[in-house]
């Protein structure tokens, strides 16, 4: 199924919008979490899959899911990510 | 003939003032790889050649036979800084044409050995479309991962090459994007103990760095050493078959010939930075170590590629939360050209293989690659403005304390 139905808690979605705006959003929706929160951010960006890692990387974030959904209008992403200290 | 023809490549290249196009007109180029202005040699050189290599260098008549001479100097000329013989090396209408051949013609020669052909994740998309062009059917395209700096595992390049079944690999000398180095000494040396021949693209390397002599075929691409784009340069070293694999033609590297002037140009601008090498390279090389060091300071970046195993002229490093079309926008506006990995700033949507596979950002991204004629100053003036820049285009995207 490649609705967004599958995930809940703290979901971002950041479909339709070009980088770096998924990072961008995915940043600020962190900022008011606290540490240890799981957070998935949707993109239709392919850039986001590389950029949410590298982010997370850079900010001390764990990546714990990534998954690539067919769809008809082309694929998209969700990227899991735990929040760092 | 010849003789008469080898003058131009004894000119002294010492000494020569080498400015670039865009000089006193207000706009600082700082995007040179893969399309250098040309060096004022390669403009007489060229020069020179429309009014004596005109001529169609396959005819038997003394025009003809001029060009063939212009041709033959430059095929000698070109040999000698490779340390290759003069037969090994051809000349072929780009170095996007030179790996497709090279790749093809390699794997033509090898079909009974194998269908799989070994690349380096960070190689040219040309290296990596040829690849997958050529597989047999059975065969797979083997990507040997690169680590954050963007250089291949030796080990894990070898045991690719162990395998079987492999019809040849390809390794840069160095990535163009992010200047990384590769080991090709140690993975030429994989790639003798197992056969396999091995592609050395040094199309962002030669006329910077030296290249020495780990490869069985190696490509390099006169358009980033100063002389005209439209000509390319592959040499095969004689123990390493190759088959043509086009339609009939007598020059299946370039089938129709190639441009005896461009060729010309391209081999006097070789031999010109040639000359100038080493202290090119100590001028560059303290360059980027200052613009690494300085947009370091910039809050939130991320300074790309080996820090000091890496090519004299190559800088790359990605900004968070800046769209790379934006910042390339900006910057243009003040004044400086400069390149960009991102997909926001490509046709594409799909951001630079090369960082991606690095796995690093690939948004905010910007790429240097500095000219022989790039001064201290033109560097001054760009890292005086770059922060301005980077914060306006942050501004735009309202991130605020991210």
């Amino acid at each position: 199924m490649s609705t967004d139905e599958a995930y809940d808690g703290h979901v971002v979605d950041a479909r339709g919008l070009r980088c770096p705006l998924p990072v961008i959003r995915l940043a600020e929706r962190s900022k008011e979490l606290p540490p240890g929160t799981e957070v998935t951010v949707l993109a239709t960006d392919p850039a986001a899959q590389h950029d949410v890692p590298a982010w997370a990387r850079l900010r001390g974030h764990a990546v714990t899911g990534a998954r690539t959904h067919e769809a008809d209008g082309g694929p998209w992403w969700a990227l899991t990510v735990r929040l760092g200290d | 003939m010849v003789r008469a023809y080898r003058a131009p490549f004894h000119h002294r290249f010492e000494g020569f003032r080498v400015t670039h196009p865009t000089a006193g007109t207000g706009r600082t180029h700082l995007d040179n790889g893969g399309r250098a202005p040309w060096h004022p040699l390669a403009r007489t050189a060229f020069l020179q050649a429309l009014d004596d290599g005109w001529a169609d260098p396959r005819r038997l008549h003394t025009e003809g036979r001029r060009a063939a001479a212009l041709l033959a100097g430059a095929r000698e000329a070109v040999a000698d800084v490779l340390g290759a013989r003069t037969e090994e090396v051809r000349f072929t209408p780009s170095h996007t044409a030179s790996l497709h051949a090279a790749v093809a013609q390699v794997a033509q020669a090898r079909r009974r050995h194998g269908g799989d052909v070994v690349v380096g994740a960070a190689e040219r998309a040309a290296v990596l479309h040829a690849a997958d062009h050529v597989l047999a059917p059975d065969g797979r395209r083997v990507t040997v991962p690169v680590d954050t700096s963007g250089r291949v595992d030796v080990d894990a390049y070898a045991t690719a090459l162990s395998a079987g079944g492999v019809a040849l690999a390809a390794l840069q000398h160095a990535n163009g994007e992010v200047g990384t180095t590769q080991p090709v000494e140690a993975v030429h040396e994989a790639a003798r103990t197992a056969g396999v021949p091995l592609l050395v693209d040094a199309g962002a390397s030669l006329g910077h760095a030296v290249v020495g002599p780990a490869w069985d075929v190696l490509a390099a691409d006169p358009a980033d050493w100063g002389a005209p784009a439209g000509v390319g340069i592959v040499a095969a070293r004689q123990r390493t078959r190759t088959v043509a694999t086009g339609p009939e033609d007598p020059e299946p590297w370039a089938p129709g010939g190639v441009s005896v002037p461009a060729v010309f140009a391209a081999a006097v601008a070789l031999q010109a930075a040639e000359a100038d090498r080493a202290q090119a390279d100590a001028r560059r090389r303290a360059l980027v170590d200052e613009i690494r060091a300085r947009v370091a300071l910039i809050p939130d970046v991320e300074v790309v590629g080996d820090p000091s195993e890496r090519l004299p002229h190559v800088v790359t490093f990605s900004f968070l939360y800046v769209d790379g079309e934006a910042l390339v926008t900006e910057l243009d506006r003040a004044g400086f050209a400069v390149g960009s990995g991102s997909a926001c700033t490509a046709s594409t949507l799909e951001p630079s293989h090369v960082l991606a596979a690095m796995g690093v950002l690939t948004h905010g991204n910007v790429r240097i690659a500095l000219d022989r004629s790039t001064t201290r100053a033109e560097v001054d003036r760009f890292l005086d403005v770059l922060p301005e820049a980077v914060a306006t285009v942050r501004e735009m995207l309202g991130v605020q304390g991210l």
